[in-house]
């Protein structure tokens, strides 16, 4: 069984905001509009997070994309009441969104803020809208239900489904979540952790190898590689 | 034997006749509360976006409103049922006064519960998928099961007066209210040995009160407390949160009784001694409750955590510095200058003061909840959260408060609001008849000294 994890090289990243584009359009999260957004509304599985250290003209950007981190003990899970939220056998911590009650409790739990509500009913403008997703497991999300990165799990199930067509074994590699695939720097990288040859595996022992708030014991599956 | 109360007919006198006051406080009152209504059906209809809520400040007003409600049930339970395992036989005459506001503020710190909801229509998944790792669930259990105990805990010691009113007004009030209190009293004759259960029921059930007093608002406290963030991961959030809502409790208790001695004239059955000894206990929870919050705050400050210290600097000098000083003031610095210098004797001064505690406590949830979301671990370098609470969720404070005091009100007007058997002058020789048959049997030497 795979844990799937990943690693975001920081020294490739050029914070071209190209997986936060590519994750909307996979995973269909609605266009929160700039007065919602301005409240802090928006709804961004992945985001880019401008940490910006020091003092002109000693100054040093660290651009952080984030997902959600799929941490092998995940405060969100242990505080649901309803069990709307778990972690699947291959790590990874999902949603029902049919269950979710909407209490918010897991959005505050989570240390790195990966959780979304959806205040309002989801809305897209009318070109947007022709484009979404058409895929079944990421329809628009109804209103008042939290939402969240799913690693695009619904591109392992696609994976899966592929490799029994062509009659051949599923191997990790088959399956990669969308800002991986889009990633113009070449910085993400996506497998099973528990493989030892994998190449997420390697790199998360890298002597650059850091996770975020590690001191916290949520045993993150997002390995970040120290820039500079 | 009959009970004797001479304060009987005084007690009894708010429920023969509805004033015109009465109808309009009852309507404005239920304006209000309609008001809140339709605030909250707009709000369902057009999605949470309403409120002021929004990301890191998942929770505002509506669970701050939760949290106070339930922290003013604790006035209830802390009069009738720890002073009546104490001993505290003074408190008698005020037990339902203070149970009643239990009763009517448990319901809207539910309200406030729901309304905070994303989906209140899959409340019922809590039934169906409960568990028990998550303290929302603690809450949901500790809440149901105190409502539940207080419902029967002030029912069954109101069931000799119900027979009481049975009785005594029979022919002055409408049919349908004298079948309700027929039924209601559930055949109660007022037997000596009907009251020593009675007695004895409720004394076994204060202890499992008092137990559950403890636990309620603790649990309520853990719901923050059990999260890694910052200002609310402290082992003293439980005892805090306890102290807070058995110190707005009395002072509800204190606001409560004045209004009932001025408005139905009972200034005989609650005379100013009752106000003197609240005075007392509150000052101790006025003072306990500056203890807590030096400890909370000075071992924040002390360890100088770089996510503490973001909390602890924007309630000291930051944005909430206001609010905060101003909780401070309001919760301890005035109140207690007050209950010192002015209370005893004084129940005008007692009622401001208690006023304002209750207004100190209810911004001092606020100041638990708000600040720490708007620095939550991963951004507090980037930006700090915005959080302005909405009219939706102005009016829909108002119509909570609206509505447990029309709840309040109706009671009065319903049922005897200071219990007649328990300040009867014959209650104990009713409800130890075998102690009194003994005595009387025995050749009563060396008990007359008694």
């Amino acid at each position: 069984m795979p844990r799937w994890g990943m690693v975001i090289d920081l020294d490739k990243c050029f914070a071209c905001q190209s997986c936060t584009a590519a994750c909307r359009m996979e995973n269909n999260t609605p266009v929160a509009g700039p007065n919602q957004a301005a409240a802090g509304r928006a709804i961004l599985w992945n985001e880019v997070l401008p940490f910006i250290e020091g003092e002109y003209p000693n100054v040093q950007a660290v651009m952080l994309p984030r997902p959600c981190m799929h941490c092998d003990e995940p405060a969100c899970i242990k505080v649901c009441p309803v069990q709307a939220t778990y972690k699947d056998e291959e790590g990874l911590v999902l949603i029902d969104y049919q269950r979710c009650i909407g209490c918010r409790m897991c959005t505050v739990a989570c240390p790195y803020s990966v959780r979304y509500f959806n205040w309002y009913p989801p809305e897209w403008p009318a070109s947007l809208k022709q484009h979404l997703n058409p895929d079944p497991e990421v329809a628009p999300r109804p209103a008042g239900v939290v939402e969240k990165c799913t690693f695009c799990v619904q591109r392992l199930r696609k994976a899966r489904q592929t490799a029994e067509a062509q009659g051949r074994p599923f191997q990790a590699t088959d399956y990669i979540p969308a800002c991986v695939q889009t990633c113009t720097g070449h910085a993400r990288y996506f497998g099973d952790l528990d493989d030892p040859n994998s190449l997420v595996a390697k790199l998360s022992h890298s002597p650059r190898a850091y996770r975020l708030q590690e001191e916290l014991g949520t045993q993150p599956k997002v390995f970040y590689l120290k820039q500079g | 034997m009959q009970l004797k109360n001479e304060n009987e007919a005084l007690i009894l006198a708010p429920l023969k006749k509805l004033s015109t006051g009465d109808k309009l406080l009852w309507s404005f009152l239920g304006g209000l509360l309609l008001l809140g209504l339709i605030a909250y059906i707009r709000q369902l209809v057009l999605g949470l976006g309403v409120t002021g809520m929004n990301r890191p400040v998942y929770w505002g007003v509506y669970i701050t409103n939760f949290v106070f409600f339930i922290g003013l049930a604790h006035s209830g339970t802390f009069i009738s049922a720890i002073l009546r395992v104490a001993g505290q036989s003074w408190r008698a005459p005020l037990t339902r006064a203070a149970e009643a506001i239990t009763l009517f503020s448990l319901p809207f710190g539910a309200a406030a519960i729901l309304a905070d909801m994303g989906r209140p229509d899959r409340i019922f998944n809590i039934l169906f998928f409960g568990r028990y790792q998550s303290p929302l669930l603690w809450d949901f259990t500790a809440v149901g099961l105190y409502f539940l105990s207080s419902v029967i805990f002030m029912y069954f010691s109101l069931l000799p007066d119900i027979a009481l009113v049975r009785d005594r007004l029979k022919g002055q009030i409408p049919q349908w209210r004298q079948r309700m209190y027929e039924i209601l009293a559930l055949g109660w004759s007022g037997r000596p040995e009907q009251f020593r259960r009675l007695e004895k029921v409720l004394d076994g059930m204060a202890i499992f009160m008092t137990m559950l007093v403890v636990t309620v608002h603790t649990v309520v406290s853990w719901v923050f407390g059990m999260t890694l963030q910052p200002g609310w991961h402290t082992a003293l959030i439980g005892p805090f949160f306890l102290l807070g809502a058995i110190l707005s409790g009395t002072a509800a208790v204190v606001i409560v009784l004045a209004l009932l001695r001025r408005v139905y004239g009972l200034q005989k059955s609650l005379p100013l001694s009752l106000f003197n000894s609240l005075r007392k206990l509150l000052i101790t929870f006025t003072l306990g409750w500056l203890y807590m919050m030096i400890a909370e705050y000075l071992t924040g400050s002390y360890g100088n955590m770089v996510e503490e210290m973001r909390v602890i600097q924007d309630k000291f000098s930051g944005q909430y510095a206001l609010m905060f000083w101003g909780m401070a003031i309001l919760v301890f610095g005035v109140p207690l200058l007050i209950f010192i210098l002015r209370g005893k004797n004084s129940i005008g001064w007692m009622v401001a003061a208690s006023v304002m505690i209750n207004i100190g406590m209810w911004l001092e949830r606020y100041i638990v909840i708000v600040p720490t979301e708007v620095s939550p671990r991963l951004f507090y370098e980037l930006a700090q959260g915005v959080y302005r609470p909405t009219w939706t969720e102005m009016v829909m404070t108002v119509s909570f408060f609206a509505g447990m005091a029309l709840l309040y009100a109706v009671f009065t007007r319903l049922f005897p609001i200071i219990p007649i058997w328990e300040t009867a002058q014959n209650l104990h020789a009713l409800s130890i008849p075998q102690a009194n048959q003994v005595a009387s049997e025995e050749p009563a030497v060396e008990l007359s000294g008694d």
